[in-house]
């Protein structure tokens, strides 16, 4: 295993363009402590986005999660090229005549996912924990580490998205369209989703068919956290609603996730083995 | 003799087109062996299918009496097809450095191979600026890495420049030199004359011969011949057993040995009969004729 991801690591270390791209997503997911930055003074109002609660014990780490989760766009890039190039380089029929297996080799990528997947989010942790303890309402130990699902939850989000970037890059083979690609599935999800309930199935059927998608279930992991702020929920009284939002974690969501995760893996090992090179 | 390589009814259809039909062969340890055979004819298709990377439709193959898994076997085989494939960001050292990982043989190798292709000087340039002849050399600086039982060579030579093409040729008789298994796909027949003690060549998919190089045609040569009375000559020698057949062209006639026959035993014959001749000249067919004539007389009816 350690050979696999060595292999891994010099191709991609190597490469420029990754390693710019790796080292700006990392920057990025620190980069979320500068959210405690933004304070502004208008007249009488002294807003400071730190003070709203936004880094309090448990939240944090629903939020913190949530919204890092977006720069993993970043990585989906990298993937997809370190894929995609090993066709155009032809370097994977090198590597397979070399002595690597088709198995190693999916493991080698899948492996690497699991490595980024897990820096990322032991990144998040750390990140979240210093801005926790600084700004936090609520330090009590057992406060501090409830809703920890959050992190997992993020894990399983990235593995399964960086594997569908991997499952891609095999699939198409050139970088460029297997991302337009990535971007094409996430509309054709929405449109599906959209013709489902308009005319075919009530718009609760079609929502619970939607998430058996690949990138909904995902996006499922994690809901959106800002309806449950304080400041929030407070202005949804004032105007005469309640905001009841499910924002829990489910099992069958990361269950629908992991299986999405191994179809992909064993897809791209399945394309691999059955495609002459 | 150690068995390296056995190759049995090996198929591999792309759709409608055959591309290897029933090939069978075996190699074995210390020989050269050339697979030879026009563009098409199979050769890049039947070393994909035994270095894993082409996936055949029916046959077998086994590598070392088949006692470890194909990709096992590999790292015990250096192999380049086609154009020489690296990573082009990285330098000469780092590709190497990953093809020792895959190999898992130890990095310290790296600079004996690079030396021994000229190219330890360059170790520190990226491989896209690498002219073709050095990339054609790293690559085989790469396939020796893990000191192979075999050397598998697809069209090494190709697209080089006539110094280019020397060096390369160098190398290959210095590795075979030093007792290392050679196998060498190529078009190019005076490439295999060379370099090459055994053949198989390939037509269509098919192979049409396999065996050693000096036996692959038991042809004795010809004699290219004029006199002052052709017509007189040309009888002569249709009567006799030696001779299986003849052309004629601007006057010069060829006339082909059945079993063999020195020039100055032809000489005094003809003298003898009566015939002088004007022109006599002994010459053995290359491997370039003696390869169109064995394709050309397989040739399907009508072609």
């Amino acid at each position: 295993m350690k050979r696999l991801l060595q292999i891994e690591f010099i191709k991609l270390w190597n490469n420029r363009a990754s390693r710019i791209l790796i080292i700006s997503y990392f920057a990025l997911l620190t980069s979320i402590a500068l959210i405690a930055a933004i304070h502004f003074k208008i007249g009488p109002i002294d807003f400071h986005l730190a003070e709203q609660g936004i880094f309090n014990f448990p939240y944090i780490w629903h939020f913190n999660t949530y919204v890092t989760a977006i720069f993993k766009l970043f990585l989906a890039i990298v993937i997809v090229s370190m894929m995609s190039n090993e066709y155009s380089n032809k370097t994977i029929k090198q590597n397979l005549i070399d002595g690597l297996s088709k198995k190693e080799f999916i493991a080698s990528k899948f492996l690497t996912v699991l490595s980024f997947a897990g820096i990322s989010t032991v990144f998040v942790f750390l990140v979240s924990m210093i801005l926790g303890l600084i700004y936090s309402d609520y330090t009590a130990v057992s406060i501090i580490f409830s809703d920890l699902g959050f992190l997992l939850a993020f894990f399983v989000k990235l593995v399964g998205f960086f594997s569908f970037c991997l499952f891609l890059g095999v699939l198409v083979k050139r970088s460029a369209f297997a991302l337009g690609f990535l971007i094409l599935w996430a509309i054709l999800e929405q449109i599906t989703y959209g013709i489902l309930g308009w005319k075919f199935v009530s718009w609760e059927t079609a929502q619970q068919i939607k998430n058996f998608f690949p990138l909904e279930s995902m996006a499922n992991l994690i809901k959106e956290p800002v309806s449950r702020l304080n400041a929030v929920q407070s202005v949804a009284e004032q105007i005469g609603e309640t905001l009841k939002l499910d924002y829990q974690l489910h099992v069958y969501e990361f269950g629908i996730t992991l299986v999405w995760t191994a179809l992909f893996v064993y897809w791209s090992y399945a394309l691999l083995k059955r495609r002459d090179l | 003799m150690e068995t390296i390589l056995t190759v049995t009814n090996l198929t591999k259809k792309f759709g409608p087109l055959t591309a290897v039909k029933n090939l069978s062969f075996h190699i074995e340890k210390g020989n050269v062996y050339g697979i030879l055979g026009p563009n098409g004819s199979g050769k890049s298709t039947t070393l994909g299918i035994v270095l894993n990377v082409v996936n055949r439709t029916s046959g077998s193959f086994s590598w070392f009496n088949g006692t470890t898994s194909t990709h096992e076997a590999l790292k015990k085989v250096g192999a380049i097809i086609e154009r020489p494939n690296f990573y082009p960001y990285m330098t000469a050292v780092q590709n190497l450095q990953l093809v020792c990982r895959i190999k898992e043989v130890p990095r310290e190798r790296i600079r004996e191979k690079l030396e021994l292709v000229g190219l330890w000087e360059r170790r520190n340039s990226k491989f896209k600026t690498y002219s073709l002849g050095m990339k054609q050399r790293l690559a085989i600086a790469s396939a020796l890495l893990n000191n192979p039982e075999i050397l598998i060579l697809d069209e090494p030579t190709n697209g080089l420049d006539p110094q280019g093409i020397h060096q390369i040729r160098e190398l290959i008789k210095h590795i075979a030199a030093q007792g290392t298994t050679i196998l060498l796909a190529s078009h190019l027949l005076d490439e295999v004359e060379k370099v090459c003690t055994h053949v198989v060549i390939l037509r269509k998919g098919e192979n049409l011969y396999t065996g050693k190089v000096d036996e692959m045609l038991a042809s004795h040569g010809f004699f290219e011949l004029k006199a002052a009375e052709p017509e007189k000559l040309k009888t002569f020698l249709q009567g006799r057993s030696e001779f299986s057949r003849f052309t004629e062209e601007n006057g010069l006639l060829t006339a082909y040995l059945e079993t063999p026959m020195e020039a100055d035993t032809l000489n005094a014959l003809c003298f003898e009969n009566g015939i002088r001749l004007s022109h006599l000249v002994k010459r053995k067919e290359s491997l370039e004729q003696q390869f169109l004539t064995l394709t050309n007389h397989a040739a399907p009816a009508g072609v």
